[in-house]
Formats: C-alpha cells, sequence, structure tokens
C-alpha cells in the first residue's frame, strides 16, 4: 500500500526546474542589456568595443541557453500546449504591450531617428551610439539607423532562428528551412552588402528582388550602378535575371517557397521572431477576399510607379496622363515601404499575425503567388482519408488560408498564397498534408477524392 | 422530401453535405451537444491550448447558410415511428420523411464503489471537456486513468501538458495489444513512460473512495493511489438508450441492413450507434471509428437521393497518435494469426516503426502498420486491393513514403530485414517523388 508518487517522474517536477534555467539564462539577457543601458546613459566609460561585445555576447549566449532550456528536457514533438492560454500569443495584455513597443520603434526608426539617438553629423547618442563600434569595424563610419535596424534584425532572425531549430529538431524539413534563412539574412543581407561598401562597391543585398526592392529601378539607383563600372553593370543584370528569369524558374519548380520561406528576409523574420504568433492569422473567406484585392492592387501600384520612373529617367518629363513620377514614388515609399510593410508588416506581429504584410501587402509575393497558382509544381497533397477536420493545420498556417477545408474533402492545395513553410505538414496529427513538388492534379492522378 | 439528421457529429454531418451535394431535399440535424459541428478528436487539442473551440468547427458558419443546412439544438426523447414524428426535449413536434439516427457513441460506465463520486468523469462529449477543464481549475493534484485505449492516452497527454501528474491503469498486460502486435504496443509503453505518466500494466481498478469527492483509490492488486481525479476511458457503445422503447430493432447499436436502413423503411442508422447485421469480411459489426462514420454518411446519402447503394467500406484503414508518435494502419495487422507472417523493422530511439504483413503461403501483402512514419493511403491501398506479392511491395516501398521532404528514409533498412528473411537479394531503390506514385497509381 502507499507506495504512489514515487514511481512517477512527472512533468511537473520536470517543467518547474526548466523555468529555473530558464530564468538563470534570462539573467544573462538582462545583464547584457543592463551593460548597454549603462554605456548608453554614460555611466561607464570603457571602451565601446567591450561593451558591444561583452553586452551583445551576453544576450547572445542569454538567449541561445534559454531556447535550449525551453525544449531541452521536452520530448520530440510539435510544441504548441497552452498556445492560446498564453498573454502574449492569445492577443493578451502583453501582446498588445509587445505590439505598441514594436510599433512606437518603428515610427521612430523611420521619421524620427533623432529619438534613437540619430544625429546627422555621426556624432550619435543612446541607442545608435551603441552601434558606433560595430559600424566602425565593418564600413568604418558612424552608424545609421538602418545600419542598426539590419543588425537588430539580423540578431533577431539568427537567435529567434536557433530557438525555432530547438522547437522543431524533430522535423528535418524545418531545421534546413531555417538554417537557409539565418545563411541568408546574416551573410547575403548583412555581411555581404557591408563587405561590399567597406570596399568602396555599391551596397547590394543580392537576395532583395525588385518589386519588394521597389527602389530598384529608380533613377539614383540606375546613376549608383552605371557609375560602378563592371560590378556595378553586374548588379544591373542580377537584379533584372532574378525577377524575369530566376524567379519564374524557381517558382515553377518548388512554388512560391523557394523564396517566401527560404530566402526572404521579411519572410525569414515572420518565421522566427513571428513563429508565436502565426496562428493569429485570419482565416475568414471575408479576409482571402480583402487580400486579393489588396495584394494585386499593390502590385499595380508598383509597377505603374516603376515605369513612371523609368519614363521620368529616359524622357525627362515627371508627368504622365494623370500621374507624377516623384510623387508616385515618394508616396508607394511612405505608404508601402514603410508604414505597411514595416510598422503594420512586423508591429502588429503580436494582434495580427506573422505574415501581414506578405498575404495582404507584398508585390513580390503576388507575383511568386500567381506563378504558383497558374504554372507550378508545387502543392500540397492530402493522404487519402485520414483527415480528421481537427483544425491544427488551418490553425497554424501562417498565411490564414484554410488547409482543413481542403483536407477534409481529399484535396490538393493550390492557393497563391502559400509560403511552404510546411508547418500545416508538420503540425497534423495523421500524417495527412505532404509539400510536393509534382506535375499532376489530384484530378488527373486517377485518384479516387474521398468524402 | 425532408430529411431529419439526429446528431450532428461526422457521420451526420457528412450525410447531410452529400444530401445536399445531390439533391434539394430539406435538411435538418438535431443535436443536444452543440449548435455547430466540431471535430470530436480534436476535443483534446482545445485542452491543450493548440486550438480553441471555434477552431474545430467541421465547417465555417456561412457553410450551413449557403447549403441550407438547418440545425437545431434540442435532445430527441422519442420517435413515433408510426406518424413520422419526432418529440423533442423543448416540447416541440417535428415531422419527417426520411430519418437518419447518427447519435454516435457514450462512454462505458465502471462498475465499481464510488463510481459517481466528484472527480470522476468520462471523456467523450464537448461537455466532458467542460466538466474537466473546471476540475483543473479547482485543482487536480493526480490523476488516476482507468483503460488503455485510444481515449485514455489522449486524457493522459492532455492532462500531462497541465503538469498534472498522471497514472495510468491498464487491465492489459502491454498498452492497447488487443490491437497493436507486441513490439509496438511495447514501444508505445515506454514512449508513454519518457512522458513521465505512471504507467501500470495489467492493473485495474477496484473501488473509488471518498465522501462526496474522490480521495484515493483501491486498485485489484492492492495498491491505494491518492488522487482527486478518475478518468474513466473504458471504451465507449451506441447511444440508443431514446430508441429503447421503439419498434425499431437493436442489439448493442441499431441494427441495419446493407443499406444501411433499419428494420424501418424510411429511417436508416449510420456512424458509431449503429451495428451492421452482415458486416464484410474481416470488419467488425460495430466500428465507431471517425472514418467510418465518414464513409457511412457518404453511403446513405446516395441511398436517400435515390441511389440504393450498399455499404461497403473498403480496404480498412485508421490513424491515432500517442503524445509525439502517429499511428497509421493500412489493411490487416493481426496481433497474432499463424497464416501470417511479417516483417518488422524498428529504429533505435523507439520512435518510429514498420510493419508489413503477408500471407504466409501466398506472399501476398495484407496490411501496413506504421509508427512514427508517415505511408500514402493510395499506394497501400492499391497494394492490398490488388494482391501484390510482398517482393514487388518491398521493391517499391518508397513509393509509400509520404513523410515531409529530407526525412530519412527508412525503407532501404526493411529491403535489408527482407533479404535476410527470405535469402533474397532486392536492392533498394528511392522514388518517393509525386510523379512516380501517379504512374503507379494509373497504371
Amino acid at each position: 500500500m502507499n507506495q504512489q508518487e514515487s514511481l512517477s517522474i512527472s512533468s511537473h517536477q520536470l517543467s518547474s526546474s526548466l523555468n529555473t534555467a530558464q530564468k538563470f539564462s534570462l539573467t544573462f539577457i538582462v545583464i547584457g542589456i543592463i551593460i548597454q543601458l549603462l554605456y548608453c546613459i554614460g555611466s561607464i566609460d570603457i571602451q565601446p568595443s567591450i561593451i558591444l561585445a561583452t553586452g551583445f555576447g551576453f544576450i547572445i549566449f542569454g538567449s541561445i541557453l534559454y531556447s535550449h532550456y525551453q525544449y531541452k528536457g521536452k520530448t520530440r514533438g510539435i510544441k504548441n500546449d497552452k498556445v492560446w492560454f498564453n498573454s502574449l500569443t492569445n492577443r493578451g495584455v502583453w501582446a498588445w504591450a509587445l505590439g505598441i513597443f514594436l510599433t512606437v520603434f518603428y515610427v521612430l526608426l523611420y521619421w524620427f531617428p533623432q529619438y534613437l539617438g540619430h544625429s546627422d553629423n555621426g556624432n550619435n547618442s543612446g541607442l545608435i551610439k551603441l552601434f558606433d563600434p560595430l559600424s566602425h569595424l565593418l564600413k568604418g563610419k558612424p552608424t545609421s539607423q538602418w545600419f542598426v535596424y539590419g543588425v537588430l534584425y539580423t540578431l533577431i532572425i539568427l537567435l529567434l532562428g536557433v530557438k525555432f531549430i530547438y522547437k522543431y529538431r524533430h522535423n528535418r524539413y524545418q531545421c534546413i528551412r531555417t538554417l537557409s534563412i539565418i545563411f541568408f539574412q546574416t551573410m547575403i543581407a548583412f555581411l555581404l552588402p557591408e563587405i561590399l561598401i567597406s570596399l568602396n562597391l555599391p551596397f547590394n543585398d543580392f537576395k532583395n528582388i525588385w518589386p519588394l526592392n521597389y527602389s530598384f529601378f529608380y533613377s539614383w539607383h540606375i546613376d549608383e550602378m552605371l557609375q560602378n563600372g563592371s560590378f556595378g553593370i553586374f548588379i544591373l543584370i542580377w537584379g533584372i535575371l532574378s525577377i524575369l528569369v530566376f524567379t519564374p524558374i524557381l517558382t515553377y519548380y518548388f512554388g512560391k517557397r523557394w523564396y517566401c520561406s527560404w530566402v526572404c528576409g521579411c519572410g525569414g523574420l515572420a518565421e522566427t521572431a513571428g513563429d508565436p504568433f502565426r496562428q493569429l492569422s485570419d482565416k475568414s473567406i471575408q479576409s482571402w477576399k480583402i487580400e486579393r484585392w489588396m495584394i494585386y492592387s499593390i502590385l499595380v501600384f508598383v509597377i505603374v510607379m516603376t515605369i513612371m520612373t523609368l519614363y521620368t529617367r529616359f524622357s525627362g518629363k515627371a508627368e504622365f496622363l494623370i500621374f507624377n513620377s516623384y510623387q508616385l514614388s515618394r508616396w508607394y515609399g511612405f505608404f508601402i515601404g514603410a508604414a505597411f510593410s514595416g510598422v503594420i508588416g512586423v508591429g502588429f506581429y503580436p494582434l495580427m499575425g506573422s505574415r501581414v504584410w506578405c498575404r495582404f501587402g507584398c508585390p513580390m509575393a503576388a507575383i511568386l503567388g500567381l506563378i504558383q497558382r497558374k504554372k507550378s509544381k508545387f502543392r500540397i497533397t492530402t493522404n487519402g482519408g485520414q483527415c480528421i477536420s481537427c483544425g491544427n493545420c488551418s490553425t497554424y498556417c501562417e498565411m490564414g488560408i484554410d488547409v482543413k477545408s481542403y483536407a477534409q474533402k481529399g484535396q490538393d492545395i493550390v492557393r497563391a498564397s502559400c509560403v511552404g513553410c510546411g508547418i500545416c505538414s508538420a503540425v497534423c496529427p495523421r500524417g495527412v498534408l505532404r509539400l510536393e513538388n509534382g506535375q499532376l492534379d489530384i484530378r488527373e492522378r486517377g485518384i479516387r477524392s474521398s468524402c | 422530401m425532408k430529411v431529419v439528421i439526429i446528431g450532428n457529429g461526422i457521420a451526420g454531418t457528412t450525410a447531410a453535405r452529400y444530401i445536399r451535394k445531390k439533391s434539394q431535399h430539406k435538411i435538418l440535424m438535431i443535436s443536444s451537444e452543440c449548435e455547430f459541428p466540431y471535430s470530436r478528436t480534436a476535443l483534446m487539442y482545445i485542452y491543450m491550448g493548440h486550438m480553441k473551440w471555434e477552431h474545430t468547427k467541421l465547417y465555417d458558419d456561412q457553410f450551413w447558410i449557403k447549403n441550407r443546412i438547418n440545425r437545431l439544438k434540442d435532445h430527441v426523447i422519442q420517435i413515433n415511428i408510426r406518424n413520422k414524428k419526432i418529440a423533442l426535449q423543448s416540447g416541440n413536434i417535428i415531422d419527417y420523411d426520411r430519418l437518419i439516427i447518427a447519435s454516435g457513441s457514450q462512454s462505458n460506465n465502471y462498475i465499481c464503489k464510488g463510481n459517481s463520486l466528484i472527480g470522476v468523469q468520462a471523456l467523450y462529449h464537448l461537455q466532458d471537456l467542460h466538466s474537466l477543464e473546471e476540475k483543473t481549475n479547482n485543482g487536480i493534484n493526480r490523476a488516476v486513468i482507468v483503460g488503455g485505449g485510444l481515449i485514455g492516452i489522449e486524457l493522459a497527454e492532455m492532462l500531462s501538458s497541465r503538469n498534472i501528474p498522471v497514472t495510468m491503469l491498464v487491465r492489459e498486460k502491454s498498452f492497447w495489444n488487443n490491437i497493436l502486435p507486441e513490439e509496438e504496443s511495447q514501444l508505445i509503453n515506454n514512449h508513454i513512460r519518457t512522458h513521465g505518466i505512471d504507467l501500470r500494466l495489467d492493473e485495474e481498478l477496484e473501488e473509488i473512495l471518498g465522501e462526496t469527492t474522490v480521495q484515493s483509490i483501491n486498485t485489484k492488486s492492492g495498491t491505494n493511489i491518492i488522487c482527486n481525479f478518475v478518468g474513466l476511458t473504458i471504451g465507449v457503445s451506441p447511444n440508443i438508450s431514446f430508441v429503447k422503447d421503439s419498434e425499431l430493432k437493436l442489439n448493442k447499436g441499431i441494427l441495419v441492413d446493407s443499406h444501411l436502413q433499419t428494420n424501418i423503411e424510411d429511417i436508416f442508422a449510420i456512424g458509431d450507434c449503429a451495428e451492421l447485421l452482415s458486416p464484410d469480411s474481416g470488419r467488425k459489426s460495430i466500428e465507431a471509428v471517425w472514418y467510418t462514420g465518414k464513409i457511412m454518411g457518404k453511403t446513405v446519402a446516395s441511398t436517400i437521393c435515390g441511389l440504393p447503394t450498399e455499404y461497403h467500406p473498403g480496404i480498412w484503414y485508421n490513424s491515432a497518435k500517442f503524445f509525439d508518435i502517429e499511428y497509421q494502419v493500412y489493411g490487416y495487422v493481426p496481433v497474432k494469426d499463424p497464416n501470417t507472417d511479417s516483417i518488422y523493422w524498428e529504429h533505435k530511439n523507439g520512435l518510429h516503426s514498420i510493419r508489413l504483413v503477408y500471407d504466409k503461403s501466398s506472399s501476398i501483402i495484407l496490411g501496413f502498420n506504421l509508427l512514427g512514419i508517415r505511408y500514402r493511403h493510395e499506394v497501400c491501398e492499391k497494394w492490398i486491393k490488388e494482391k501484390y506479392p510482398i517482393q514487388n511491395v518491398i521493391e517499391n516501398l518508397s513509393l509509400a513514403n509520404f513523410d515531409p521532404e529530407f526525412y530519412p528514409e527508412f525503407e532501404s533498412e526493411i529491403v535489408n530485414l527482407f533479404n535476410q528473411k527470405c535469402n533474397k537479394t532486392i536492392r533498394f531503390s528511392s522514388s518517393r517523388s509525386l510523379d512516380l506514385v501517379n504512374q503507379f497509381l494509373n497504371t
């Protein structure tokens, strides 16, 4: 008699010990932040590079340790417990707080960088000053707010990418995909352009393709490329080939995912920092309608704007019919480039999900989506009659696709918006969904469409 | 014509959907459980916080309006067969031309002392989930789950997601070993234990102790376990109490012929509550399974819409998930059958296994049993239906692999096992592409 409890190592005990370890890890992050804050307000006076190294060292070490302890003691599998009970991931107080914080940050970054400590004469203070040593190290110049943004952006993709890999360590597709995201952000988007600048070559992010990179055909940018000899011409040709040749071919074979969830920086942030919020995307048919209207309108907008700027460059005239190229590019830059992709796109992560920009706004996604919908091998297939209509796939689709409505009818999923992140397949408890690069539609496969 | 469906589970909902596809009949679904059909199998995910109840709705709310499928939240008390009328708890009377009974199952009660104390419950309905949530909020210091079936292990996973210590009492010597062959059952035993569950095999509940609420339980072997929650998950049986006094012929469930029609013309029964008078060979007369309900709903819809269709569910398939391990089965996988043999492979990490069952004398493939690996339904079904020899299946095994891209392929190890066992020299060739699958399915 009375021998219970001793036999079971309850998960309760496991998880409380984890919390201590996580608190321990958090201390490192907090120390890192405090070191940097003290430096910013001028309380400590040491070499900035030492501050930077130790401060960021603590933050990076602490956050990787945190991810490690968050998932280490747990078995390999889907980790969505309590997602809808958590204030941060269920639009609670913490979600609003984070949303407001991010929105304010973006507003300051785009329009009032002086409040972040930016100074036009290079005499930076505050947050911006903190990055001066790194900036000097990389390109021998004081920091701009964009450099700070780039460093933070890359750091977040790196650290939360590591966390994502821990979370999905049982899923090789997710691990490889996330390594790809980390590689493209750290190497191609961040380091390579900085190296180019230090070599006195024009800044260029080779994976940022027009029309996502809407300023590519701006007059000043064309001038910059033309003034930089053969390397400038290479950038120009690479940029044109990217949209006209690479994009259609890769999308034909692999679908939109080769870009949106493997390469793109916006997608990269959504897949790593945005992962805890993917379930907040709206799945209603109404929002699907809005999505189609918005994204194709913005595609038309960017095409008209680009044609107008090119027209102005070659004709010297700013006006054509009702359009004025300067006004168009100014509006696009303000409403789409800054307000939509930055403030709403990232600031609203905790409220509207991680892919608001990608789903409703990105003109590159619109082009990729059209190719994916009309002429691509990519599809998500369903496994016969195995669907139990549980709804996990739809719930965790960051693009707001009602995956279940297809799966429970045994239909293939071919949707313009699908970025091929593969999470629907991962969270499916019955092995129903698979991302495929196959030619034939289900109706041509001679398979009975199951009930 | 007016079709009334009692029950809005997967069987009833599927029937309604297909009747609408094929006809302009009036359709009314009655349920006392909830207003909108939802996925019962997803109940666990609501408790675990993966989803909210709204996410588990089978269709969005507009679907019912668009398809003119009326729903009524009420409880059926009695069916007046002669006048074709249904009496509801609200006092309303509803008439019908065709009636489909799809009232599902109810949890079996465990007959023992203390089984009605506060803290004892089953898990089947939405209402059970609400009551579990309430008990959780009041504090569960230890839960004892009685029964080693699919709902039992789901309940164990649910409770441990809320950090509640769980003891599982399983009558059998190994988990679900009346369905799973020994090796797979053993693998799941181990997996349950890695999740911190106190799994006690070959053990049964004797009595539940307490005054008004549960304080502890005694097992048959004489162990006392202090707990304030007891989950009774010892199976389900047809929910047919409301037709007990009618002229409908009943056994365990409502008896139906091969057209799913009861002994009364114009009354049909489908899903968990139906009991087949003459099931297809190898199938049970009552199969309380999601997929069966779905196929029955589709079949009865054809009959009601003027195309009498016999119920033939085809090759058996099913699936489940045991904590992190997905389970799929296609065809015939016996616990023990001297006329069959099998190739069994298991990963050393204890998370994946594959079993191919074949007929000993003819070497024809009979079934697939998979843990932690996804196989294609259509491919396995075709192999079984068209009686492929095991060697042929083994040679092309990766056609069936449905795991995500970049996952390791274990099929080559099966080929090696087969070569050893049968003295063959088959060479493994990977062929996981969808195009090759299409080619195979279209030949």
